[in-house]
């Protein structure tokens, strides 16, 4: 890496003066064809679901012409992400983002996709933030433009725009909000006759409820609830442990749901709950789990809460990094070293799917994921278990093209206490691992729950 | 319901789109070597139901891609990976003489694709299908604007694309039916051209006065166009369909005021009374109303009512005198207007006065009348009323489905590279000879 980065500066230092006059010439041409046709930028498809991609192509440009592709979108707290890429058009005065390469900006390479998941905040926005869609019935939109030139892009006004639409909803699902027998959530049903597998869908802790996974598993076909599990304190694990089995039941028994193709998605604090109604319930079998972000610490006999209780009494061991982010890693190591604190995994009888970043500040999923394999193995039912792990990558790992967050904003649950926790990974690795991991899992669903075979360890 | 298929998986990708785009449709997890019908269903303003299907069989590993699977028989057949939108048609049971058309353009046709198991070709309704999805398709992309037009007495609608421009302008005319007809501007904004949509015939000025418009009407549209600051000036088009081609003609020829970059013309034909006015115009095929002819079915043929071309050059809009390049499309089975043999006339009046190479025909066997944008439903024949006239008349339009289609798709897509070169082209190769 460091020997690519030797070479470019010198021939930066070569090609700079060549670029500036070839700069000067392209914007002299360009606003003389301002007052006559601007260059054609065109983004397809223009409406799409949020994992899948588009082509961003601009046209009419002079050739040899360098030229800025920016995007931008504002969030739902109206906070202002953008990225960009620095481009040099062709002959034919053309510049495709899925052929040709960004020499600088938020992403470099050759990357189609790199105008959304190399989003950050603009330059003096808040700090710690996170991009998350709450109302998933509209789609995010992204504004692209087309600058002349390189540096400085941003004092030009565009030469042209596109709108593109994500969507998490594809047209025809439903959404529906359910408080029933206590349990309380947003259940999303794909369109069609049905009936359909289901996924029980659970976040972690930190977010509110967030329902846009469930929503675009939904526009994949599958029934997906996106439970709300931390909103109340409950009077015991037993009562806790009842409220996720009920929540499980509520799915299994929809009439939209085939009864036997349920499975479980949790990230997270999430991945912990999976691990926990799948080892020991007796009366819920879910078909299949996926793990994201893996965690099994969950101290016998304690809610939720109360174990985040018992893990605040550790913070005071964090690591903070150089900018004062706060991470859990290394004593959350520590912790899941003394096996009577985690959840028995060598109980769980069927498919799993780990999903985890070898750069998790947060949580040691990775070393989670080797003793769940550990575990497994020593019970016959390595079988049973994939792993993915991703170097670079942090903890959120998101659906494809989100953009990365290496450290957020966190409200201690207990507390109330505002830290900025440190989740890890590098943005292209952690970009490469959502886009990667997000076709497996559903691959893993779709082989578990729609095909006909069922594996099962006691087969 | 059959569990044996249970957990067929149907998509539909993209499941938005724009309505010139394609889509891939995918049946996976079916039973290897079972047989399917996938269907469309489109519910459309009118209320009026429309549907396609094909019947496929699933491969080995229980999929069926419809791009690259051959339908074996339904409402098409083969390999048709569009076959479920432009093959639509009215549900059994239907009024005869519908026409698909879309009057709210901001916001999407929807279309139910389903698949069932066996190979059905009706009673759709009382089955229950193994799996379906929803099909957005939009005229509008996302950021294009729609501003309704009323300044100088105008009944339009201007749709501008997203972005700072300024942008090539467009002038959309449709046929007799009269009416705002805004679908094909909407569309033609989203490839970037800031379209106007008229509607003159049936405009609040006609419709106030009882007094058709004349000259003026356009030429203030042309204006009111190229006065919008992101309208480029000196690059407006205009595109018209059947009657909407005898107006562009008239313009692009003999208007002082509207200077084309570039006209369309789709359907139409170049007989008109060139002193003219437009009403003038309008009224001249019905001299020969005598000549109409009608069907098997008893609808009416019009396309004799302009023959022969005449040679009197009083009676034909002078294409020799013609600046700007032409685009000219002809269904060679348009019974409605003689297309085909006033194609031949303007290319010989081009030759004879020297501006030939101005000139494009593309000419499509066994293509109507109703040329209209890409999988838009082919309508052979629908019931018409011209505005103005007291009654509706089933009228043939002509063309065979699959041919019709096939040329819908692929003048469209040279209709896009016609426009794009003539009003985005670069004016000055040597600007950029050095680079």
């Amino acid at each position: 890496m460091r020997g690519f980065r030797f070479i470019r500066g010198t021939m930066w230092s070569v090609t700079r003066p060549l670029l500036q006059e070839c700069t000067l010439t392209c914007y002299r041409l360009l606003s003389a064809m301002t007052q006559a046709v601007p260059p054609i930028l065109s983004v397809t498809p223009s409406r799409a679901l949020v994992d899948e991609k588009f082509q961003v192509l601009v046209e009419n440009l002079p050739p040899g012409c360098p030229v800025t592709l920016c995007s931008l979108h504002r969030s739902e707290d109206k906070d202002d992400w953008e990225a960009y890429g620095h481009y040099v058009s062709d002959h034919r005065g053309v510049v495709s983002v899925s052929e040709d390469l960004s020499f600088g900006g938020t992403y470099t390479g050759k990357e189609p996709m790199g105008l959304l998941w190399s989003m950050r905040p603009v330059p003096g926005s808040r700090k710690g933030l996170r991009l998350r869609k709450i109302n998933v019935c509209t789609p995010m939109l992204v504004n692209i433009s087309v600058h002349s030139g390189h540096e400085g892009f941003r004092d030009r006004t565009p030469l042209a725009s596109a709108l593109a639409e994500r969507w998490y909803m594809a047209p025809g699902v439903k959404r529906i909000d359910i408080n029933k027998q206590g349990v309380q959530g947003t259940l999303y049903i794909p369109p069609g006759p049905g009936p359909f597998p289901a996924l029980l869908d659970m976040w972690g802790g930190g977010a509110g409820l967030l329902e846009y996974r469930s929503a675009l598993l939904a526009s994949r076909g599958y029934v997906s609830f996106s439970l709300d599990y931390l909103w109340s304190e409950y009077l015991s694990a037993d009562v806790e442990f009842k409220y996720f089995e009920t929540a499980f039941n509520i799915i299994r028994n929809h009439s939209q749901v085939i009864p036997d193709r349920v499975g479980i998605l949790g990230s997270s604090l999430g991945s912990m709950v999976a691990f926990d109604l799948t080892a020991y319930s007796t009366i819920i079998k879910p078909r299949c789990i996926v793990c994201i972000s893996s965690n099994h610490y969950h101290p016998p006999g304690t809610t939720l809460k109360a174990g985040f209780k018992i893990l605040s009494k550790h913070f005071h061991k964090a690591h903070f990094d150089e900018n004062n982010h706060m991470s859990w890693r290394s004593f959350a190591l520590d912790l899941i070293a003394d096996p009577s604190n985690n959840v028995e995994v060598g109980r769980i009888n069927c498919p799993m799917l780990l999903v985890n970043g070898c750069d998790d500040q947060n949580w040691p999923t990775v070393e989670t994921a080797e003793e769940v394999a550990r575990l497994l193995r020593e019970g016959g039912k390595e079988h049973l278990l994939s792993r993915l792990a991703y170097p670079g990558a942090g903890h959120l790992i998101e659906p494809p093209f989100s953009p990365h967050f290496r450290a957020t904003k966190f409200i201690i649950l207990n507390s109330k206490e505002k830290v900025i926790l440190l989740w890890g990974g590098h943005t292209k690795a952690h970009s490469d691992a959502q886009e990667d991991s997000w076709r497996k899992i559903l691959s893993f669903l779709q082989l578990h729950l729609y095909h006909s075979p069922s594996v099962k360890a006691n087969l | 319901m059959d569990r044996k298929q249970c957990c067929v998986k149907l998509s539909v990708q993209p499941s938005r789109g724009l309505m010139d785009e394609k889509f891939i449709v995918l049946v996976q997890n079916a039973l290897p070597g079972s047989q399917l019908t996938i269907r469309a269903l489109h519910q459309c303003e009118d209320g009026h139901s429309w549907e396609a299907f094909g019947h496929y069989t699933a491969d080995t590993t229980g999929t069926i891609n419809v791009s690259e699977d051959p339908s074996i028989r339904g409402t098409y057949s083969g390999v048709e990976q569009m076959g479920l939108l432009w093959s639509l048609r009215p549900i059994p049971g239907s009024k005869p003489g519908l026409r698909m058309r879309k009057k709210n353009i901001q916001t999407p046709m929807e279309v139910t694709i389903s698949v069932y198991q066996g190979h059905q070709t009706e009673g759709f309704a009382d089955l229950v299908p193994l799996s379906g999805v929803v099909v957005e398709r939009w005229y509008m992309a996302p950021g294009v604007r729609r501003i309704p037009v009323t300044e100088g007495g105008l009944t339009a609608a201007l749709f501008l694309p997203l972005g700072p421009g300024p942008f090539p302008g467009l002038l959309d005319l449709y046929g007799l039916g009269g009416e705002l007809v805004e679908y094909r501007a909407a569309l033609l904004a989203s490839h970037g051209f800031a379209s106007m949509a008229i509607d003159y015939l049936t405009s609040k000025f006609t419709i106030e006065t009882g007094k058709m418009v004349d000259r003026q009407y356009f030429e203030t549209a042309y204006r009111v166009l190229q006065q919008h600051p992101q309208v480029c000036k000196s690059r407006i088009a205009m595109i018209g369909l059947s009657f909407g081609t005898s107006i562009t003609l008239k313009m692009a020829i003999y208007s002082e005021i509207i200077k084309l970059s570039a006209a369309v013309c789709i359907s139409g034909t170049h007989v008109q009374p060139v002193d003219g006015s437009v009403e003038e115009i309008l009224r001249f095929p019905y001299k020969n109303v005598g000549k109409t002819r009608f069907s098997e079915k008893d609808e009416v043929i019009c396309r004799d009512l302009m023959l022969p071309i005449p040679t009197d050059p009083s009676l034909k809009a002078d294409v020799g005198r013609l600046q700007c390049p032409l685009l000219l499309l002809v269904g060679e089975d348009d019974q409605n207007w003689p297309t085909q043999e006033s194609a031949l006339n303007i290319k010989e009046m081009m030759a004879q006065a020297g501006n030939s190479h101005l000139l494009t025909v593309l000419s499509y066997p066994n293509a109507g009348h109703l040329i209209e944008p890409p999988y838009t439903p082919h309508t052979r024949s629908s019931n018409f009323r011209p505005a103005g006239m007291p009654e509706k008349v089933m009228c043939l339009w002509g063309g065979q489905t699959v041919e019709h289609s096939r040329a819908q798709e692929d003048a469209w897509k040279k209709i896009l590279v016609f426009l794009r070169e003539n009003l985005y082209g670069d004016r000055n190769p040597t600007l950029f000879s050095h680079l």
